[in-house]
């Protein structure tokens, strides 16, 4: 059990910084996910609470302990690694001994703690294979046992889902969310599926360059994008952009609104805000994605009901949406 | 291509390169530098001082005509050896290659050679050719052909290049076999389709696509029949007759050993150590270019 | 070789590169047998000499110097290999074999000894002058022992070390293939295990013991045969440097036991020492077959 604070953490590679000052403050037992897309720094970010990678400036502190120059082994934290890193020649139970043995623990507490993890994770039966003969699921729980076998009081997780077909990645979503339910350990978890973020999380983080845009929990930041990046990258379909000169502004300062497809409306044609026409119609069952062309150019998107009626591709229509769902953003890309 | 994990630290990486550093520094650092340096200097006649002449040693070389032999001598050699051992094992790989079943048999009773010492191969085929008691040339001189090597100079020359040429078919056949198996069957089947027959289809297919392996051999091959069949000539005919056999290595070594003119064997070392080094690009500009390929 | 090969080497085939398929390419019938026939051919050519060195070994010196020589085996075998391994011509020839194998086992484990600790050292760590140390072991690459064969003679003379072992081992180990093909596998290696390892509290040592080594265990193999055949076969070396029969090794000791002049060699014993001597890297070729053809294959790379 620990807490995690990030401080001001900077990290530069030769002359190029890629990390440029974040701050993240982690409560004891909580499940934290940082999401974004590739090369915005998370991998990098995990690692430095990792101890795998150096850090430039700032602070981590583990349970107030700075942790800057320790070893990882020294900082009391357990990794997932994204292809699992398995030692390919020891058998299952080797592989989640291994860092047991290194410390010394006693034999007969090496092999409860083994057996422990072997039936939480459904293992039993292969403790004595090599990884090899394991599926891509079973490789993926010895790696989780490794980790857990430890007891440490940090987890990270690095992108541990990305090497498992979309099924099983889904079943092992609830796996891990419900493992570390019950053994309360705080956790960091990196990805760049927002599915997997918004499951997960007890609080999400949005990295986007180097910065991290956004920090709360996962409803607050879809409904609240803090930068027009977050409301960009979170949800799906993604939320239409339109350049404010479309439209009367009610603030100078609104450079580009947002609206998420389930709060745009459609109207008949000549009335709504925006005139546009439906380019194709994707029916899914549950919803219906509607796809227009504004008469400015512009794409955008409209997810309604499934059961409402489903237009004619190629007729004119108009937009419509309430005021209250407006995200206006300013040049740089920030909330108003 | 680097690592992105390391260690921390310098003391234990150069603990554990000492060993190697210790090793290559005193017994080939230390020699090839010797080797350039007394390149440059003749002995006395009592060797008790040496004596700088810059590059007369190399001078002399050139002239001398004894020297000049022993180049084309080891050009024939390495040349005849490559050509009859690859041309021996493309043969045997192209007919392993046709079968379905039993290659593997083939290739587990051809690589036997391999493991057959250079000078070790050279008392065998000294045994069958041997003057005296030789089964092959007794039989030649039945059939009325006097074989002698110790005197006649082609004859030297055709038994080094046999014995030397022999144990090598063992390793050319292994990178043949392998390289005509990487052949993607598909190919070979679509030339068939195409209408050409098997002489058509390896000229044409078969062969290009195995130029990798072939133009990689014949580097090897020469390297081979430059410094490792000091053991045949040795065996077989000691250098002879006259000056028949005596290729580069061996000058080396009968002059630096047995002539003790060490300013002269220092400086064909160096020659050596040149030619090396051009067999070495090319080998490299050759890997290079297989990357890109 | 990578680190994905060496896990699937223990199960896959050397030459599964081709499903072998009743394509309309293959030969039947009557083109089968012409294949099979060349191909017998050219083992028989490969072959004869090594059997009539067997045959020869077998017989008595009358038989052989009356010629022409019978071509099948005679009844002095056990006589002519007795002769050859306990009294030889200058030395035992069983001292011989003993001396060629420290030899070979020297400069096979040596050289991977070596290689493995000087590879792991420039691969998983940054140090000043690791470029320089890289470069002047690979400068070693291609050159030959037999290139500098009177200066390394006079290093190994100084240190007195002519007629020993470390003598015949330690210049034939100054050179870097084993230690360019360590390099080349360790880069192969995932840098995660490195990773996991350092997470889960191995020190680099450990983790060089504990999961660097048990990887590389098949290139070791492979390397291992390619190098015992090396040693085994040096030839000029141990001519130079070992002028005490005693410290002979079998592939040197078979020319000295030719006599000088015009006497005639004693062929049975000289014929049986050329058996004994091919007899260990031939086993060695043969048992650890496929590990061979990777490693050659490999070391040419």
């Amino acid at each position: 059990m620990a807490t995690l604070t990030l401080n001001q953490i900077r990290k530069t590679f030769g002359k190029t910084e890629v990390i440029h000052g974040v701050d993240i403050d982690v409560r004891d037992g909580e499940f934290i996910v940082i999401v974004g897309p590739s090369g915005c720094g998370k991998s990098t970010l995990l690692r430095m609470v990792a101890g795998l990678e150096t850090v430039t400036s700032g602070e981590i502190l583990i349970d107030d302990r700075r942790v800057n120059e320790e070893e990882p082994m020294d900082r009391d934290i357990a990794m997932v690694f994204q292809n699992y890193a398995l030692y390919p020649h020891m058998t299952v139970f080797d592989n989640m001994a291994y860092g047991l043995k290194i410390a010394k623990t006693p034999k007969s507490e090496i092999e409860d703690r083994v057996a422990t993890a072997a039936k939480m994770l459904q293992l039993e039966p292969y403790l004595a294979r090599k990884p090899r003969e394991l599926s891509g699921g079973q490789r993926q729980r010895v790696a989780m046992g490794r980790a857990i076998v430890r007891k440490p009081s940090l987890f990270l997780f690095d992108e541990p889902l990305s090497n498992l077909d979309a099924k099983l990645r889904v079943q092992m979503r609830l796996e891990i969310k419900d493992l570390q339910k019950q053994l309360g350990i705080t956790s960091l978890y990196v990805t760049h599926d927002q599915v997997e973020a918004m499951t997960l999380a007890d609080r999400m983080i949005v990295m986007n360059g180097g910065v991290a845009d956004q920090i709360g929990a996962p409803l607050e930041v879809y409904e609240n994008p803090a930068t027009e990046f977050v409301a960009g990258f979170i949800g799906s379909p993604a939320t239409n952009f339109l350049p404010a000169r479309l439209f009367s502004p009610r603030d100078a300062r609104i450079k580009t609104i947002g609206i998420r497809p389930e709060h745009a409306t459609l109207t008949t044609a000549g009335s709504g805000r925006l005139p546009a026409k439906i380019v194709f119609t994707e029916a899914l069952g549950a919803e219906t994605l509607l796809h227009l062309r504004l008469d400015t150019g512009e794409s955008f998107t409209i997810r309604q009901d499934g059961t409402a009626p489903v237009p004619t591709e190629g007729t004119a229509c108009g937009i419509d949406w309430p005021d209250s769902r407006e995200l206006d953003f300013d040049e740089a890309g920030k909330r108003l | 291509m680097e690592k992105r994990v390391t260690f921390k630290g310098w003391l234990l990486p150069m603990l554990l390169l000492l060993p190697q550093v210790f090793i290559t520094a005193a017994f080939f650092f230390y020699p090839a530098g010797q080797a350039i340096y007394q390149s440059l200097f003749i002995p006395d006649p009592f060797g008790l001082s040496m004596q700088y002449v810059g590059l007369g040693n190399f001078e002399y070389l050139a002239k001398d005509p004894y020297y000049r032999a022993s180049f084309v001598t080891t050009a024939v050699f390495s040349g005849l050896v490559t050509v009859v051992s690859m041309g021996m094992a493309l043969y045997l790989a192209v007919l392993a290659d046709r079968l379905i079943k039993g290659s593997g048999t083939y290739r587990t009773l051809l690589i036997w050679p391999y493991a057959v010492a250079p000078a070790v191969a050279g008392v065998l085929w000294l045994f069958m050719f041997n003057t005296r008691v030789g089964v092959i040339s007794w039989y030649l001189g039945l059939l009325g052909y006097d074989w002698n090597h110790v005197l006649n100079e082609t004859e030297a020359m055709g038994l080094v290049v046999v014995a030397s040429s022999w144990g090598r078919v063992s390793y050319n056949f292994l990178f043949f076999l392998a390289g005509l198996q990487a052949i993607p069957r598909s190919v070979i089947e679509a030339a068939a389709i195409d209408g050409a027959r098997f002489w058509t289809r390896f000229r044409t297919i078969v062969f290009p696509l195995l130029s990798p392996t072939t133009f990689f051999l014949l580097v090897v091959n020469i390297v081979y029949a430059f410094f490792e069949t000091f053991g045949v000539i040795h065996t077989i005919t000691s250098g002879g007759p006259q000056q028949a056999t005596t290729i580069l290595v061996y000058k080396v070594y009968k002059d630096g050993f047995v002539g003790q003119d060490l300013g002269s064997s220092a400086a064909q070392s160096v020659v050596l150590l040149l030619v090396v080094g051009l067999l070495t690009v090319i080998q490299f500009k050759y890997i290079e270019r297989r990357v890109h390929y | 070789m990578t680190a994905r090969d060496a896990l699937a080497a223990e199960t896959a085939p050397v030459n599964s590169a081709r499903i072998p398929a009743e394509g309309m390419v293959e030969k039947r019938g009557i083109g089968l047998w012409f294949t099979h026939a060349g191909l017998i051919l050219g083992v028989i050519v490969i072959f004869f000499p090594i059997w009539l060195a067997f045959v020869a070994s077998t017989v008595s010196q009358p038989e052989i110097v009356r010629p022409p020589m019978p071509l099948l085996p005679g009844d002095q075998f056990l006589e002519n290999y007795t002769k050859a391994l306990f009294s030889g011509v200058n030395a035992p020839v069983a001292w011989m074999l003993f001396n060629s194998l420290v030899m070979a086992l020297g400069i096979s484990l040596g050289k991977i000894v070596i290689s493995l600790l000087s590879a792991f050292a420039i691969v998983y760590f940054r140090f000043p002058g690791r470029k320089l140390f890289f470069w002047l072991i690979f400068l070693t690459l291609m050159l030959p022992v037999e290139v500098r064969i009177v200066p390394t003679y006079e290093v190994i003379a100084s240190f007195g070390m002519l007629n020993s072992y470390s003598g015949l081992i330690f210049p034939l180990i100054a050179s870097a293939t084993a230690t360019f093909l360590f390099r080349q596998f360790f880069m192969t290696v995932p840098d995660e295990l490195a990773e996991a390892a350092r997470v889960d509290g191995a020190r680099p040592m450990r983790f060089f013991w504990d999961i660097l080594l048990p990887m590389s265990r098949t290139n070791m193999a492979a390397l291992f045969v390619i190098l015992f055949i090396y040693g085994w076969n040096q030839y000029l070396w141990p001519l130079l440097i070992t002028t005490d029969p005693s410290m002979n090794t079998i592939v040197m000791g078979l020319k000295q036991m030719f006599p000088s002049g015009d006497d005639i060699a004693d062929w049975p014993v000289i014929m049986a020492t050329s058996i004994l001597a091919m007899i260990p890297p031939v086993i060695v070729v043969i048992s650890m077959q496929k590990l061979f053809i990777r490693g050659l294959v490999d070391s040419e790379k």
